[in-house]
């Protein structure tokens, strides 16, 4: 009982993460009905510039958000200068044009940094509390950290009136023109705020899988299949997915021990957590396309 | 001076020309209708003034010329335009898709009182505040249509067909409100239509416009009492 609780808290701790990337994932979406592949590299990126502040003597809660800012501007950037000249091109350019910021990204924070593994301290403080035989400072500072976050976009995006255009333009970007709301200046924004998304779960998920460039290829992966499961279309339901996921994935390795241990035979266990995972985001997407909380487009005819 | 004055305006989508000629004027403060069959350039000629198509000729909104402005900034000047098919805002609420309307606005008093106008006109908007935008009727959609242009704080409202697939009491009742719309708010109007004794009844003045091109224009009186006019379009 003990271990089942304490692979479920742990499940929490790395879904807030996934919850992060498929928010950012999902925010893109929703405005331009992309998937941005880069997402994951972008939050690598700033997860370095993270662990350079903090070399350099500075806080990492000072660095945090400095780098969340500099994320914001260069997905604006990346938005404006790349992204809006192929406002209308066909979907093929635009994936390829993902896969290159994919590659420049990853590339760049090798050269810059190198490709050997290197720590990352976790910046909550090692400290024991009730429950913590199941689970760690840095999980459970993830899983506020996330929270705190996810509260402050909930907020923005249902009570200022800038967060109201945004949903606005994402949803009918004509209306949102005839209304003058700036609709690619919306977009842009919306670059920024999912980049700077990924940042934070880039600098949060570091000290747990090590900095190195190729540390959120799984976890992106993990995003992707928690904003499936969620619904693409759904940010709420992207967070869930990524809690969803997180939690799955450690309970199918739970599972798989206990069987084993119980009658010997061995069908599942951490190797395959990913693939079982994957699996179970495939059988939902079959029976409900949409996702568990995905809106279903519904066309008047 | 006209509020609204069109010279020359050609609209193409692509290689395709839509508009060839079309000139007219708006007096300000009436309401002013276009008419013509299916295809004749109606809803293109609004789009134009909105800078949703490509164009060439002139636009002059109050003497400035706005032909090639960005939709964002023409709509900023005060040009409210209630779009074809409604153009709601599905998953927002009525109060959010009003709200939004208002985006642009900074004076936030009268904002309020803007609302409050809004739903002194349509009161079933009232009731209804609450509710996704997208699960309103068809009639509820047109009038959230017309509000949300109204909360643009306009002078100029265009409205693409209003009475589209809706029932003919709904129908009288939204051109009602449109009328009081245009005396009580002073809101000038162009009007598009493809019920023309309905648009002529409320219109000062009517434009008919075939394939692209103005062919005829007018008091409205003066046009529905046109043999041809009555014959292909009155349907008497």
């Amino acid at each position: 009982m003990e271990q089942f609780i304490q692979q479920v808290a742990s499940g929490l701790a790395n879904g807030a993460i996934y919850a992060c990337l498929a928010l950012a994932l999902v925010m893109i979406f929703v405005s331009t009905d992309h998937i941005n592949f880069a997402q994951g590299e972008l939050a690598m990126f700033s997860a370095f510039l993270v662990w350079q502040m903090t070399e350099w003597g500075f806080n990492f809660w000072i660095a945090l958000p400095v780098v969340c800012c500099f994320s914001f501007l260069l997905g604006v950037t990346i938005e404006r200068v790349v992204l809006r000249p192929l406002h209308s091109a066909p979907v093929l350019s635009i994936v390829v044009v993902f896969i290159g910021l994919l590659a420049i990204f990853h590339s760049m924070a090798g050269s810059i940094w190198g490709h050997t593994i290197k720590q990352f301290a976790s910046p909550f403080p090692k400290m024991t509390f009730a429950g913590s035989g199941y689970i760690g400072p840095h999980q459970i500072g993830m899983i506020i950290v996330t929270l705190v976050l996810l509260f402050a976009l909930f907020a923005f995006f249902r009570y200022t009136p800038i967060g109201l255009a945004m949903r606005a333009a994402a949803q009918n970007p004509v209306s949102a023109r005839l209304v003058g709301i700036r609709v690619d200046l919306m977009l842009a924004l919306g670059w920024g705020l999912a980049a700077a998304v990924g940042a934070v779960a880039g600098a949060l998920v570091a000290p747990v899988v090590f900095l190195e460039p190729n540390m959120m290829a799984s976890i992106l992966l993990y995003g992707f299949a928690g904003a499936l499961v969620g619904g693409i279309s759904s940010p709420g339901g992207a967070v869930a997915g990524g809690f969803i996921v997180g939690v799955l994935e450690n309970l199918v390795g739970y599972f798989g021990n206990m069987l084993e241990k119980s009658t010997g035979i061995y069908i599942v266990g951490n190797g395959e957590k990913l693939m079982v995972a994957l699996i179970i985001v495939i059988t939902v997407l079959t029976l409900k396309p949409s996702g568990l909380f995905g809106h279903v487009t519904v066309k008047r005819v | 001076m006209a509020l609204l004055e069109v010279k020359n305006l050609k609209a193409f989508y692509n290689q395709t020309q839509a508009l060839h000629d079309v000139s007219f004027a708006l007096e300000e403060g009436g309401i002013t209708t276009l008419l013509g069959a299916n295809g004749a350039g109606k809803t293109t000629t609004l789009r134009a003034l909105c800078g949703m198509v490509r164009t060439e000729g002139s636009i002059l909104f109050e003497g400035r010329e706005i032909r090639g402005w960005a939709t964002e900034d023409i709509v900023r000047l005060g040009v409210g335009h209630v779009p074809e098919g409604r153009g709601t805002f599905v998953n927002l609420s009525v109060d959010e898709n009003l709200r939004a309307a208002a985006y642009t606005r900074t004076d936030k008093a009268q904002v309020a009182r803007d609302l409050d106008m809004v739903f002194t006109y349509f009161p079933i908007l009232g009731k209804r505040i609450k509710q996704q935008a997208g699960t309103l009727s068809g009639g509820e959609q047109q009038m959230l249509a017309i509000s949300r242009a109204l909360m643009l704080k306009p002078r100029l409202m265009l409205l693409d067909e209003p009475s589209f697939g809706l029932a003919p009491l709904i129908v009288q009742e939204i051109f009602r409100i449109m009328r009081r719309i245009n005396q009580e708010s002073k809101v000038s109007m162009l009007l598009v239509e493809q019920n023309a004794a309905l648009a002529l009844d409320l219109a000062k003045h009517a434009y008919v416009l075939e394939t692209g091109s103005v062919v005829m224009s007018g008091a409205s009186e003066v046009v529905k009492s046109d043999e041809a006019i009555r014959k292909s379009y009155l349907g008497y």
